[in-house]
């Protein structure tokens, strides 16, 4: 233990924003608090009043110490979306401090105190939930400690307290204008009761919600102290690095180490049923020692399994019904009529996540504990699966979360912390477990492949009168949250296809689940179901505004009479873009519109396709509703952000198998959007009063379909399979 | 064997197989932890260091080939002119997301910088475009590295 808390510091993101040297020395105090349940004891009201004469803790998100120095405990992780930097901002709002002062710390593990209210109550970061989950909650934690701060200066002056009210860390005596600061109440404000309710501003009295705030996070991200789950170091840690069998679901059948066992600073190869991991005293030995095995796999049943087999199941399977996602007006009757009908088959590929830090997990396991350090956007999963790999309860093991170096859904499964367990059972120190790029890629768990049969009926204008949506593919809901896969219908799997934002009058929409081979897992992927089913979506109401022959804009336009929201961001992002003007041959604009995570999108895209087929995206224009904005910057640099990342799906994107191993390796066959390659983003954001929506994926979302929609209008194709074939776009 | 880097102004005795990439001694020997591994095969930049001023993808370069040349990391970056004013351009524009890949980031575009006073767009892509970010964030890095050019042209660097 005394490792742990020796290290503990490096749990904590916040290298102190100012004041290094007394913030230093005030976290330490803080750190054993939250690693010693102080902070615990506080929540359930049951703290002594030595230790609350110390600190004012009164909530799981807010510490202050006599020193009036502030740490507010983040439930909600850090991977690039700036949640460091909204969450303080909803609390500081109420609490009235300044940004500059706070310090951040990572929750511990502890679904009571930092659940999801959105998700199941987890402690789960994804879903592009955090500002939705808690904007309330944080802005409650924060009226309630300055209401109890105002109290308690109202009881040292023994005046009312509502000639009192709180600026900038202190309570001030409007009447006399005497002020004490915080840290001088912490004492008396920590034998309060916690107000059971508080009234929270009025949003036209917010001074800090709603301005482009800067970052918290970003110092230390631009001098190389920030500290991500791979830059842990403790006393005695090893490093290793891991080999699974490259067939999914195949076994490690021997392996000779005899080479890998001379190699300098290669200590130990730990053998696993599956898997194979070489343990050294830093990863140069350790990736040279596995180099050096000469392994034997047992490939197992999948040995021949290649991607043309799965697509062929997932065809096979889409020709059965599915469970019913959605079904309103007679689908069959109105199809029957219909004066055009126009079908179709989307396909959208198995992706990795490929965050830039690559997976890894630091883990120390003794016969009473277990330690973990990690970057995770599940804490409590975390702690579950080393608990369950060590047979220790619960309580015996500790998550050290840290900064994620990229989430998009990657670090909601704790695989690897599995992984690292398991190898750290064997090792008898600490021991960080590093994935190299190759693994990372070829052992991720994937985003679905998705087969989807689309069928419209139009009438004589070439409206859509009859509209059918069949989506297979695999269900990530069944494995990574049962109780929400309820009768057969994974309802993420169909979002975004079973309720588009357009007027349909007769629609059926339906979700068969096939699964991969066993041993290949799939995960929720940036964008979630939203990302597949808009791609497709999007791309449907296409190819019906353009078998209507009417303008892609104008059709969406006319079948959103019943979504003024949706339809304020077409508009908008038609008019910023020049939709209409025209444009070089060869290049072609195309347009999304998008209702997902409680925000509305619309994304005009600009093309340019080269006689080899390659396609360029120059421009592109989003628009966004996404309600309340916490911090404009934020929104902006996510749908930039998002959008790029969207890009590099469409263009790039796809994990494909042979013989059961994945094809793709690293960058070079699994290409990223480069900065030569990014397009102009220009990001327009809607004032409004509604509660906020999520804007983490959004961006995502909406672009794929925007950039193949204007692949169609610069050369007449329709794109249904992703990622976007040059050859097939070829005009020389 | 023992070799000698010298490495932020400091030397140091490692004791690594020659062939052991800069970046895990930099890493794991050295605790230099703000150079990051990415891809291991010089395709992503995220481990980006000077060697003698010039960026070099560290994940590829094995410590016997260091010899006695001035190694620069992210740590000590504040200390040259350009490195400086790119740190300052990225806090302005608020460049970072995850941040992970931005250590590399900022390696190449102060060493761009410090070749090039006023690189064009032309001059930025061949610069970084060895450098990925999964978050996405080149429309701001561009931007901050005008920015930072801007600053160092004003003042006659």
């Amino acid at each position: 233990m005394d490792t742990a808390k020796g290290h503990f510091d490096r749990n904590v993101l916040a290298e102190p924003l100012q004041n290094d040297g007394i913030s230093r020395r005030i976290f330490l105090k803080a750190g054993a608090a939250a690693g010693g349940g102080l902070l615990l004891s506080f929540a359930l009201g049951c703290g002594d009043s030595d230790a609350a004469a110390e600190i004012f803790a009164p909530s799981a998100f807010i510490r202050i110490d006599r020193d009036g120095d502030v740490t507010l405990i983040m439930p909600q992780v850090e991977m690039g979306q700036g949640t460091y930097t909204s969450m303080p901002m909803l609390i500081a709002e109420e609490l009235e401090v300044e940004l500059s002062k706070v310090r951040l710390e990572h929750a511990p593990a502890d679904e009571k105190l930092y659940g999801n209210p959105i998700l199941r109550s987890s402690q789960t970061t994804g879903g592009s939930t955090s500002v939705r989950a808690f904007w309330e909650p944080l802005r409650r934690a924060g009226a309630s400690a300055r209401n109890m701060l105002i109290a308690a200066a109202a009881q040292t002056w023994a005046v009312d307290v509502d000639t009192c009210r709180a600026e900038k860390g202190q309570v001030i005596h409007v009447p006399t204008g005497r002020s004490t600061s915080y840290g001088t109440l912490v004492g008396l404000a920590a034998t309060l009761p916690v107000p059971e309710k508080v009234a929270l501003k009025d949003p036209k009295d917010f001074r800090l919600i709603g301005t482009p705030v800067k970052r918290l996070d970003a110092r230390e991200k631009v001098n190389g102290s920030a500290r991500y789950g791979i830059d842990v170091r403790l006393p005695d840690m090893k490093v290793a690095t891991v080999a699974a069998c490259p067939v999914f679901g195949g076994k490690l059948e021997s392996v000779d180490d005899s080479k890998a066992k001379t190699i300098k600073a290669v200590l130990q190869v730990v053998r696993l049923d599956d898997a194979v991991a070489v343990v050294a005293d830093h990863m140069a030995a350790a990736k040279k020692g596995l180099a050096a095995l000469d392994i034997k796999w047992n490939p197992g049943e999948n040995a021949r399994i290649a991607t043309t087999d799965i697509i062929a199941q997932l065809d096979a399977a889409s020709k059965n019904q599915g469970v019913i996602a959605r079904k309103e007006g007679d689908v069959e009757k109105a199809m029957a009529g219909a004066a055009k009908k126009v079908e179709a088959i989307y396909q959208v590929p198995f992706l990795a996540h490929a965050p830039m830090e690559p997976m890894n997990c630091t883990v120390h396991v003794r016969n009473d504990a277990c330690d973990v350090w990690v970057g995770t956007q599940v804490a409590t999963r975390a702690q579950r699966a080393a608990a369950a790999v060590t047979g220790l309860p619960l309580e015996k093991v500790q998550v050290h979360n840290h900064l994620l170096g990229g989430g998009f859904g990657r670090r909601l499964d704790i695989d690897g912390v599995t992984r690292a367990v398991q190898i750290a059972k064997q090792v008898n120190a600490p021991v960080k477990v590093i994935w190299t790029r190759e693994e990372d890629i070829q052992h991720d768990l994937y985003r679905p492949y998705y087969y989807d049969r689309l069928a419209a009926g139009l009438d004589e204008q070439g409206m859509p009168i009859a509209w059918t949506d069949r989506v297979a593919g695999s269900s990530i809901l069944a494995r990574w949250a049962p109780p929400a896969f309820v009768n057969g219908l994974d309802r993420d799997a169909v979002e975004g296809a079973a309720k588009p934002p357009y007027t349909l009058p007769n629609i059926q929409v339906e979700y068969v689940r096939q699964e991969p081979p066993a041993g290949m897992v799939t995960a929720f992927w940036r964008g979630v179901g939203p990302t597949h089913n808009i791609f497709v979506v999007e791309s449907f109401v296409d190819e019906l505004a353009a078998a209507a022959n009417k303008d892609p804009v104008d059709y969406r336009r006319s079948l959103l009479d019943n979504s003024p929201r949706a339809r304020a961001v077409l508009d908008l992002a038609a008019e910023k873009s020049g939709w209409g003007q025209k444009l070089p041959p060869g290049s072609g604009r195309g347009v999304s519109v998008q209702f997902a995570f409680g925000s509305y999108l619309s994304q005009v895209a600009e093309v340019a396709v080269a006689k080899d087929g390659q396609v360029r995206v120059q421009r592109v224009v989003c628009a966004v509703d996404c309600g309340m904005v916490v911090n404009p910057d934020t929104v902006r640099a996510q749908i930039e952000g998002g959008i790029i990342f969207g890009i590099t799906a469409a263009l790039y994107g796809q994990i494909t198998l042979k013989n059961g191993r994945v094809e793709q390796s690293n960058f070079d066959n699994y290409r990223m959007l480069r900065i030569n390659e990014a397009p102009v983003v220009e990001v327009h954001i809607v004032q409004s009063a509604e509660s906020p929506g999520g804007i983490g994926e959004p961006g995502t979302v909406g672009v794929s379909p925007a950039v193949t929609n204007a692949v169609f209008a610069a050369t007449g194709k329709r794109i249904r399979k992703l990622p976007v074939n040059p050859s097939e776009l070829r005009s020389v | 064997m023992a070799y000698t880097v010298r490495v932020n102004g400091m030397d140091h005795v490692v004791d690594v197989d020659g062939d052991a990439p800069l970046l895990w001694v930099l890493r794991d020997v050295l605790g230099l932890t703000g150079t990051k591994f990415g891809c291991g095969i010089k395709l992503c930049g995220a481990c980006t260091v000077h060697i003698d001023g010039q960026p070099v993808r560290s994940c590829m370069t094995p410590i016997e080939s260091v010899g006695k040349a001035a190694i620069t990391t992210i740590e000590a970056i504040q200390g040259t002119p350009t490195g400086k004013k790119i740190q300052d351009a990225w806090l302005d524009l608020d460049v970072v997301q995850c941040g992970y890949c931005q250590s590399g980031q900022i390696m190449s575009a102060s060493a761009l910088l410090a070749n090039n006073p006023d690189p064009d767009d032309a001059a930025i892509d061949a610069a970084m475009a060895e450098n990925i970010c999964r978050c996405g964030t080149y429309s701001r890095i561009r931007a901050a590295i005008k920015q930072a050019a801007r600053s160092v042209t004003r003042r006659g660097g």
